[in-house]
């Protein structure tokens, strides 16, 4: 009978640290804000309210109906960033991974700039890009013609969220390129020889070969896109301020929970409303991850070669 | 374990904070203000704090602002965590009050200069029955519209008296094509509630008179007095630049201040920045608000909007006191008025102006009824809260998304929602 291993006691030392930080900046505080989610004030006191807040966010018909307007507009933002960011970023890959293709170094870092700009700069210079009176966006327009396509796309119900959208697809299309790219260039060149062989190419070896073998890093990258969208805050911020005008038409859960918990101009903060959003918040991201995690992860077929 | 754990935190910090102001000099006291108007660093940092310093040695005076629009989130968090200045600036009613309920601001009623100010101008800064007084007054502002003279001069126009003369006004303007009638846009919300429906609304539903009323139930905002408002801002509509939609409160004063827009419905703040940007370009002039018709009374939103209270918690009291009772002296007054031309003292002894626009401004004080925003006392301390909602509802009926008697029905529901004022 062989030995008993010893505890391995290194494994326990060197994952400390980072539990304990991450325990103390992250855990900890979830708790405390699905915690502060079940009190409410009364008379200058802290009581408990079990889950009244809850009842209020869901029952009240101004609270619910700011509340699904803002995870209304966090899901066509979040379809506007599938159907276009993704999208693109994979053909962005497919184009750049082609031997054929001259100068694909520079096309990939002038399209990954933008990601690393700050969300506050992006936001500033785009609005200025697409403001009516100073905004290049109307000349430009003029230059070829279509003056009269032009709107203030900013100020427009219908058109701002959007605008807004798109401007965070243009920042972020950067990062699932790069992400696809990497999983296009890992495919080993056996296989692609292979299909070669049997006279499968160009398009028809891209949907074939390529695809399948790069879907579970489409997966990640729609789960982090998932994530980002519906944490989403600091655009919607910076170029429409927390009323996320005009008329709440660009109001996210972000900016509903910052409206909330912070305070806005004459409107007290209430700490208590907030954590209970912030918790709606967090629900409704665990379950996007969840049924992504359960339904679609554990499906897609890796392949080792 | 998290108390000591606090305790040695707290100390820690206190001690290195004790031995950083000893080492910069012996005994004085360093007082930090916490404020919002970060366009006047430069005024407080070269004019007000060297004449407090000179005439007070031993104490010394930072000027901390923030941007007006996260204030008071900024505020609320650093005095819930104990690393607020020593002196705030005080918001108008809900939000100090709030402060002082919670005992974060502290009771200045038996401060010797809160002698040198009017029941009115402390109003604002006071407990709902009058008995404390939290905070010292320091200006108020005045709304109207900002003309360029020289514009007018050119096109043969007068300034309005009446509301037909007021749109025959920006009818004319339009006309002749050269320059946009108004310049106001409705992208940031606040611009059009506060220059718009504050600043024409007083007319329409008496002033004080009015706001009293909705204050204690005997109107209501779907009354003639204050849809008559939102009617007359979905007029605007006309008359304001093209893709006003997404023209924000910087552009709008860009528009003006270039030239390039006739009329700037204004806050008297405007006029301290105004001046120095149009630099002799071309000649300011202001008329109020117009009345419906020749002869009625008009009425000014002379709104008490700033003043400097005392963090309770401040280890400094003492000296933040004695900065607070010159705050409240009449050179104060004097300084700040002429520092910060549209800025107007509420201060009872009477303070000489140089600018002739703030004078022009002031002079309305004699002819027109002064009254504050009507939204900014006790109705919007529940949520929704009327301020931001009014903001909506005017961007709304300009850009044409709600028709000023929804806006109106709407504002009153959610006001009904949470507030019954005992009948």
């Amino acid at each position: 009978m062989a030995e008993r291993k010893p505890f391995r006691w290194h494994v326990l030392v060197f994952l400390a640290p980072a539990v304990l930080v991450y325990t103390a900046i992250m855990i900890v505080p979830l708790i405390g804000t699905l915690n502060l989610s079940l009190y409410g004030r009364a008379g200058g006191e802290r009581v408990w309210v079990g889950l009244q807040n809850f009842a209020t966010l869901f029952g009240d018909p101004r609270w619910s109906g700011a509340f699904w307007n803002a995870l209304g507009n966090n899901a066509w933002f979040f379809l506007v960033h599938m159907l276009l960011q993704n999208p693109v970023g994979i053909l962005l890959a497919a184009l750049l991974s082609s031997p054929r293709l001259r100068m694909a170094a520079f096309y990939r870092t002038a399209i990954f700039i933008p990601t690393i700009l700050s969300f506050v700069i992006v936001g500033f210079v785009w609005k200025l890009i697409l403001s009516p009176i100073w905004g290049i966006a109307p000349s430009m327009l003029d230059a070829v013609g279509l003056r009269s396509l032009f709107a203030p796309w900013l100020g427009r119900e219908e058109y701002a969220l959007t605008t807004l959208a798109l401007i965070s697809v243009w920042q972020f299309v950067g990062i699932p390129m790069m992400l696809i790219y990497a999983a296009l260039l890992s495919i080993p060149d056996e296989v692609i020889e292979a299909a070669e062989i049997d006279g499968i190419t160009g398009w028809s070896q891209f949907w074939t070969i390529k695809l399948p073998l790069i879907l579970p890093a489409i997966g990640i990258i729609s789960i982090l896109t998932f994530v980002g969208n519906f944490n989403a805050f600091d655009l919607i911020y910076v170029s429409q301020g927390a009323l996320a005008g005009p008329n709440f038409a660009t109001d996210i859960l972000g900016t509903f929970l910052y409206r909330t918990f912070f305070g806005f101009q004459l409107q007290l903060g209430d700490p208590h409303m907030g954590a209970t959003i912030a918790t709606a918040m967090f629900g409704i991201i665990l379950l996007g991850v969840c049924i992504y995690l359960f339904a679609i992860q554990t499906r897609l077929r890796r392949y080792q070669f | 374990m998290t108390r000591t754990l606090r305790m040695a935190l707290l100390a820690g910090t206190a001690m290195s904070g004790m031995a950083m102001s000893g080492m910069a000099a012996a005994q004085d006291v360093t007082l930090t203000i916490e404020s919002w108007r970060n366009d006047d660093l430069m005024i407080w940092q070269q004019q007000i704090i060297p004449a407090f310093e000179a005439a007070h040695p031993g104490i010394r005076v930072t000027f901390a602002p923030t941007a007006p629009a996260e204030y008071n989130a900024v505020l609320n968090s650093k005095l819930d965590a104990g690393s607020a200045g020593n002196l705030i600036t005080c918001r108008p009613f809900d939000a100090s009050l709030e402060l002082f309920n919670k005992g974060q601001l502290a009771d200045l009623t038996d401060l010797p200069a809160m002698e040198n100010f009017s029941d009115v101008a402390r109003s604002a800064w006071q407990t709902d029955d009058g008995a404390a007084t939290f905070c010292v007054p320091m200006a108020s502002v005045i709304h109207g519209f900002i003309y360029n003279r020289t514009a007018f001069e050119e096109l043969g126009l007068e300034p309005p008296r009446t509301t037909d003369e007021f749109y025959a006004l920006l009818e004319a303007i339009k006309e002749d094509g050269t320059y946009i009638p108004m310049a106001m846009g409705t992208a940031d919300q606040w611009e059009a509630a506060t220059m718009g429906y504050q600043n024409i609304g007083p007319t329409y539903w008496g002033g004080e008179e009015g706001r009293r009323a909705l204050i204690a139930g005997e109107q209501s905002l779907t009354d003639e007095g204050w849809v008559e408002p939102l009617r007359q801002l979905a007029r605007w509509r006309d008359y304001l630049g093209e893709g006003f939609e997404a023209q924000t409160y910087p552009d709008s004063q860009n528009l003006f201040t270039l030239g390039r827009a006739a009329i700037y419905p204004a806050g008297s703040w405007e006029i301290g920045v105004f001046g120095p940007q149009i630099e002799g370009a071309f000649e300011m002039g202001a008329f109020p608000p117009p009345v419906a018709a020749e002869g009625d009374t008009c009425f000014i939103s002379d709104h008490t909007d700033i003043a400097l209270g005392l963090n309770a918690a401040s280890p400094h009291a003492d000296a933040a006191r004695t900065f607070l009772d010159w705050v409240g002296s009449p050179e104060f007054a004097t300084l700040y008025a002429n520092a910060l031309p549209g800025f107007f003292s509420l201060n009872s002894a009477p303070v000489e102006m140089e600018d002739p626009l703030a004078q022009e401004f002031v002079s309305w004080r004699e002819t027109c009824e002064p009254t504050i925003r009507s939204t900014y006392q006790i109705l919007s301390r529940g949520t929704p809260n009327l301020e931001n909602e009014t903001w909506t509802a005017s961007a709304n009926v300009i850009t044409g998304a709600e028709t000023p008697e929804d806006a109106a029905a709407r504002l009153q529901q959610g006001l009904d929602s949470w507030y019954q004022p005992q009948e």
